[in-house]
């Protein structure tokens, strides 16, 4: 009898990188829902249009590159897209998500040769074009919901991605985190400062849920070993560290440690983009220097930079210092001296 | 039994065992082929030199061919017959090349070549009692089939340890626990004979901690006769907990150096199955003619454990197992971890054959398709080496030879455990013994330049060396007849 035969290891674990993909995808849910449910559908336009953009261009891709159209199924690109959708205003007009997606495919991962070759995080590439082409768009966000002082409905957030009117520029305003730099750099104390209405007894109102609500994804991909532990933990850490420290120091000018973690990015940051296996650190020591340094590039940044939220620079820098950790941090194999 | 291992393996696998197929059905003597088969093929790719010719009748233990110069073990026919012919058949190897086999029609009669009487081993020299084994054929029986005369030969290296391995850690596996099971003393008297040769007073054996009547087993023969320095000590069952290295790692916290072997650490390690094959060839000049071989899958009717005389075909053993269910899809030489397909089932078991395992499509799934590394890390997490996979293989794809080397390329033990997590499903086994096949090249490309350039450099100095001294010569013998002759006086150009 002649039987067919294949290369050993002849097991195999049922494990796919589609899968992983869809997964980390789906952990987004919690978060999005928090999203939704404080800032309104908006959201939900948004990814509809970054997914779909992302989808178009890596086909696109893919046919001029004269490549199989599979890749559309390993939900990388929606990832992607799902990533820069959460990130950026809901209520930003359309032609931001479209052109924020079809750049984080064709230059944050087609160019460079598809899946796996990509040595910058490709959502937060397209966010930092985006955030520098387009500054005024990108930093009004929609406020939570209770705090709207107009009732906007499904059709006025249509109105306002699709055919962007001014009418409802009054609506948008500073995140929490943008005001309270701003504020602090007026000279306001912490304490006067977060007297205001946007702010909730922890961070920025609906903030803290929507980062509480990543941390949960974030959590339930780490119980399925989906992710490491290094980065995320080694990020909110060194975050954690770094503003207690200046909290601790001068508690009127900073913001506490809590703040920094349920703000902005962080939660989004510290489970679902630093941990992007193929622009980061790869060694388990490695990791955990980039996450840490993450940390600190966000606090700084934050604190001392010019942009109100740091995570997509932060990243981008220490994409660029993962190839160096990776070298100096090589495990020590079997055999070699201690 | 109450200590623990010294350390747990790094990395590893937890993998379903399927040990129960095979290990359900009592331990028999396969019934004897009509034919046998022996390649000729030794160690190192040389082939060895028939002592029989075709026609001749040999006996159950003949020498059949040896090595031409070297003193490898020789082939020894299994079974009483006729030499049919020397003929060119397929090799039981991953590479399905041909090389040329002597074959046996077997008689039937099972004659074994006539014993003469020893003395008791212990009053002769460890010299010839290494000679005895080598004689005998006797092979590492865990996959490897090294000669075991030369690995109870450490040379100038104190010893202090001989490991005996039995932790049978890749799936459906069950020879050496049905062995166990069936000849604990065999394999202890194995033992003692290899610390005599070795002069050393500690033997530690590792089992595996889900082969309880294989323990049991042991532990009993321990109690039942006085053993002295032998230990029997559990590990967790974690693939691969039985590679060389990782055992003995496990058991005393020492790692063979890179490039070195355990005899530079104290130990020598060898499977449970051979130092059975050291007991019968020392104390009854039995040659190894046999071994047991696990018949297991879901594509077999009877999965069992037989023992196999050497040179059985393959598809004699599954017939007597049941024959091929429908399910039947994969033959494979080995576990499903580390051995080989094939695609012919008339290939022979060699001494190296643990397991045949006739796979369905429960057992091994189709090799889904290849997508790129997304550099996820899984396979470093689970490599018992330490390596970083990922790294070796993207710089194996780039053809960077100075990364490979400092990332210890020549570490991996090609276990496969980083293949088997990868979620791109990447053939990276496969990738690492092209980088190796590569790199081994290149290494001796540049030893012959080195050679070459040191013969021509040498050579070039030499020459430089015989110029000078000859110059010199004719500057002597000149200086000599000037001082013979009137001085010439030289006018100057200008």
């Amino acid at each position: 009898m002649r039987f067919a035969t294949s290369a050993p290891p002849h097991l195999g674990s049922g494990y796919s990188t589609p899968l992983l993909m869809r997964s980390v995808t789906l952990a987004l849910i919690p978060g999005l829902a928090a999203s939704l449910l404080w800032f309104g559908p908006g959201v939900l336009l948004q990814l509809l249009l970054c997914i779909v953009t992302a989808l178009g261009m890596e086909a696109l891709v893919l046919l001029l590159r004269r490549r199989s159209l599979r890749p559309l199924l390993d939900w990388s690109a929606i990832l992607t897209a799902s990533l820069l959708a959460l990130s950026i205003p809901p209520l930003a007009p359309w032609w931001i998500a479209v052109t924020g997606a079809a750049f984080a495919i064709l230059f944050g991962k087609q160019l460079y040769g598809g899946l796996g070759f990509n040595p910058f995080n490709p959502a937060m590439l397209a966010y930092a074009v985006l955030l520098v082409s387009f500054p005024r768009q990108m930093t009004h966000w929609a406020p939570p919901l209770a705090l709207a002082l107009q009732d906007a409905g499904w059709l006025d957030i249509w109105q306002q991605i699709i055919h962007h009117s001014d009418a409802m520029d009054a609506y948008t305003m500073a995140t929490p985190l943008d005001s309270m730099k701003t504020q602090l750099g007026q000279g306001r104390t912490l304490h006067v400062i977060q007297e205001d209405a946007i702010y909730s007894p922890l961070a920025g109102k609906g903030w803290q849920s929507v980062n509480l609500g990543f941390m949960l994804g974030g959590l339930w991909l780490w119980r399925h070993k989906l992710i490491g532990w290094q980065i995320p933990s080694a990020f909110l850490g060194s975050l954690t560290l770094l503003s207690m420290g200046f909290f601790v120091f001068a508690p009127g000018e900073y913001p506490t440690p809590l703040f920094h973690l349920l703000s902005g990015g962080t939660m989004l940051g510290a489970f679902f983009i630093a941990t992007d296996p193929v622009s980061a650190s790869t060694t388990p020591l490695g990791r955990l220097i980039y996450g840490a340094l993450i940390g600190c590039l966000v606090f700084i940044i934050r604190t001392f930079g010019g942009y109100p939220d740091a995570v997509a620079f932060s990243v981008l820098l220490m994409n660029l210092v993962a190839p160096t950790l990776d070298y100096y941090t090589q495990p020590r194999v079997y055999g070699k001296p201690r | 039994m109450a200590t623990q291992p010294f350390m747990p393996l790094p990395g590893g696998l937890h993998l379903p065992t399927f040990k129960t197929l095979s290990a359900s059905r009592p331990l028999a003597e396969a019934p004897l082929p009509a034919e046998l088969v022996f390649p000729l093929q030794l160690r190192g790719g040389i082939n060895a030199v028939p002592t029989v010719s075709a026609g001749q009748r040999v006996l159950k233990g003949e020498v059949i061919a040896r090595a031409a110069f070297e003193n490898l073990p020789p082939l020894h026919a299994s079974s009483s017959g006729i030499v049919r012919c020397i003929e060119n058949r397929l090799l039981p190897h991953p590479s399905a090349m041909e090389d040329l086999c002597i074959i046996i029609d077997t008689d039937g009669l099972d004659e074994a070549l006539p014993l003469q009487p020893r003395r008791h081993f212990s009053l002769e020299s460890r010299e010839t009692l290494r000679a005895w084994l080598i004689e005998a054929g006797v092979l590492g029986l865990g996959g490897a089939a090294f000669p075991t005369g030369f690995k109870v030969d450490p040379g100038k290296r104190r010893v202090d340890t001989l490991i005996l391995n039995a932790a049978e850690c890749e799936p459906y596996i069950t020879c050496d626990d049905s062995l166990l099971q069936h000849f604990p003393h065999e394999v202890l008297q194995g033992a003692i004979i290899l610390m005599h040769i070795l002069s050393v007073e500690q033997c530690i054996i590792g089992i595996e901690d889900d082969m309880p009547e294989a323990c049991r087993s042991l532990e009993n023969a321990l109690r039942a006769r006085a053993y002295s320095g032998i230990r029997l000590q559990r590990v967790p069952a974690l693939y691969p907990s039985g590679g060389e290295k990782q055992l003995i790692q496990i058991l005393t916290g020492r790692e063979v150096p890179a490039g070195g072997i355990p005899a530079d650490i104290g130990i020598v390690c060898q499977n449970v199955g051979t130092a059975g094959a050291v007991y019968r060839a020392i104390e009854y000049q039995e040659p190894l003619v046999s071994r047991i071989v696990t018949v297991t899958g879901h594509g077999i009717h009877e999965p069992r454990n037989w023992i196999t005389r050497i040179g059985t075909p393959i598809a004699h053993l599954t017939a007597a197992s049941g024959g091929y269910t429908n399910a039947a899809e994969r033959l494979i030489i080995g576990g499903p971890m580390m051995g080989f397909a094939v695609s012919d089932d008339q290939l022979p078991v060699t001494k190296a054959s643990n397991c045949i395992l006739v796979a369905g499509h429960e057992d091994l799934p189709e090799p889904p398709e290849v997508m790129p590394c997304i550099r996820c890390g899984a396979c470093a997490e689970v490599c018992p080496a330490g390596l970083l996979p990922q790294q070796l293989y993207w710089y194996g794809r780039a053809d960077n030879q100075e990364r490979l080397e400092q990332h210890e390329l020549f570490s991996c033990i090609e276990c496969g455990c980083c293949n088997m997590v990868c979620p791109s499903h990447i053939p990276l086994v496969q990738h690492f013994r092209a980088s190796k096949g590569k790199l081994t090249l290149k290494r001796r490309e540049r030893e012959k330049a080195d050679h070459a350039r040191v013969r021509f450099e040498s050579r070039q100095s030499r020459k430089e060396e015989e110029k000078r001294s000859k110059a010199e010569a004719t500057r002597r013998k000149r200086e000599a007849l000037n001082l013979n002759t009137p001085e010439v006086t030289h006018t100057e150009a200008n």
